[in-house]
């Protein structure tokens, strides 16, 4: 048996023992559950020390002599503070930083990338120029829009015609939610699918090609 | 009758997952070819390829691991056909750890067809911790991001890596993606600094949040899920897992839609049985 085939029967052995959790709980599912977690944490631990640790730091550091990477070094190695209690504190420079770096990064690109272009996207034209199917979809567009803006304003209660746009609203809301149960229940199947394609066709090699 | 009804009522789940695994299996031994049309979103996305000229470098970064690997990997293969055939150079990077295996599977299946040479036709830069901060650091100097190619080959020894600074020297962008990063963090971060064609294949689930990106044209195409994948399959004129997948697809949603409908009858029967009966 060469490594390729043992990996298919491999592969196919835990599939059942997770597809075993639909009929009932049992140590099979529970085997398969450890083994994907102690893997999975495994290989991102190696990966992580492989990948960022050696090349980023510790090779700078020691093979060409980068000094400056002892700031990031000791920043790192402030992380691990938060295992003693007595100087904990220290941890929160480094999160500190992270922090604000991923804010200053995600505040400019949801500015530029979400609020500006997607408002700019918004100002659709309401009549003449394009086609009639094009001036209804803007029409939709911008009714859904306003009236679920009005669903969530909530500093005026929910009342009259005021009241009315609010329902609508939600209407609109629960459409989007529907499409997005759709697309789910679509990307759960494929998943199945992918599965089964496996089992029928790599491991016991019966499907019609 | 009030028995049936109650009986649908408190239905064992597992009967629900044997249909649903039936569902699934029979349309794979015995498949039915359900016609499916080309959607916009998914032209848009091979013809934005399409444009780009011959020759021309283009960046794919395929953001995904195995999770995913049914809906997104029929994707990676399809559009490396596209490129491929069009004698495009592709530069392809990972912002998930699990991603470049996958990466390296794909290629040897399609760049052996088109008789391609890596280094020269396409280079897998691999994995790079960071998320925004790595497409950010790509965006002053894509070497210094990715010194070194998967297999730990300095990018400055790479043929395919010469002349490549930044997004700038890059004709597209092509993110096969499967969550965070992905997608969402190419447009906000690549695509709305740089003005660059942007073009994505993603899991069905994330498909509506990206929608609004095709509507603006921050995305000039969208590939959602495995339908996505059979219709650009379809285009680029090939027959991979997505459009074999197509009948399996098709018949377990006209199940779950068959047992959402029976189960809501059946709970509003009963409730109409027992009020009658109370009076």
């Amino acid at each position: 048996m060469n490594i390729e085939t043992l990996g298919i029967w491999l592969g196919a052995f835990f599939t059942l023992c997770i597809f075993s959790f639909l009929y009932k709980d049992n140590p099979f599912y529970k085997l398969a559950e450890h083994v994907f977690v102690g893997i999975s944490a495994g290989y991102g631990v190696a990966l992580e020390f492989q990948n960022v640790f050696l090349p980023n730091l510790w090779n700078p550091l020691t093979k060409e002599g980068k000094l400056i990477m002892l700031v990031p070094l000791v920043l790192g190695v402030l992380l691990f503070t938060r295992f003693v209690s007595r100087i904990s504190w220290l941890s929160r420079w480094s999160i500190g930083l992270l922090i604000g770096i991923y804010s200053g990064i995600a505040i400019i690109g949801f500015g530029s990338g979400d609020l500006v272009a997607q408002i700019h996207g918004n100002l659709l034209p309401l009549w003449g120029g394009n086609d009639l199917l094009t001036l209804f979809n803007n029409w939709i567009l911008t009714v859904g829009l306003i009236t679920c803006l009005i669903y969530f304003f909530f500093s005026k209660e929910h009342k009259g015609s005021f009241g009315i746009l609010a329902r609508v609203g939600i209407y609109f809301l629960m459409l989007s939610f529907g499409a997005s149960f759709g697309y789910t229940v679509m990307s759960r199947m494929s998943l199945l699918i992918g599965r089964f394609y496996f089992l029928y066709g790599d491991w016991l090699g019966i499907l019609p090609q | 009758m009030k028995r049936l009804l109650e009986t649908i009522n408190s239905l064992d789940r597992r009967y629900i997952f044997l249909f649903i695994g039936l569902a699934v299996s029979l349309p794979l031994f015995f498949p039915i070819g359900i016609k499916f049309t080309v959607t916009h979103p998914v032209q848009g996305f091979y013809d934005t390829i399409e444009k780009v000229p011959n020759d021309s470098k283009i960046l794919m970064s395929c953001d995904y691991d195995p999770g995913s690997a049914p809906e997104l990997y029929p994707m990676t293969i399809s559009a490396l056909e596209q490129m491929f055939k069009k004698d495009l150079k592709v530069i392809i990077t990972c912002l998930w750890p699990a991603g470049p295996p996958l990466v390296e599977k794909a290629l040897a299946h399609v760049a052996a067809q088109y008789n391609k040479q890596p280094g020269i036709d396409y280079v897998n830069l691999g994995f790079k911790e960071g998320r925004e901060v790595v497409m950010v650091s790509m965006g002053a100097s894509i070497p210094n991001t990715f010194p070194t190619d998967y297999h730990g080959k300095p990018v400055s020894r790479i043929p395919i890596m010469q002349g490549i600074t930044n997004f700038k020297d890059v004709a597209m962008i092509v993110n096969i993606s499967a969550g965070y990063p992905g997608t969402k963090e190419w447009v906000q971060q690549v695509q709305s600094r740089y003005q660059i064609d942007l073009v994505t294949g993603c899991t069905a689930v994330s498909a509506p949040e990206f929608y609004p990106y095709y509507q603006t044209g921050q995305l000039k195409g969208l590939l959602g899920g495995m339908k996505g994948a059979a219709e650009y399959e379809k285009l680029v004129g090939i027959k991979g897992l997505g459009t074999r997948g197509m009948d399996a697809q098709s018949i377990s949603h006209l199940t779950v839609f068959l047992f959402i409908l029976i189960g809501n009858l059946a709970y509003f029967a009963l409730r109409f049985v027992k009020g009658k009966a109370s009076r």
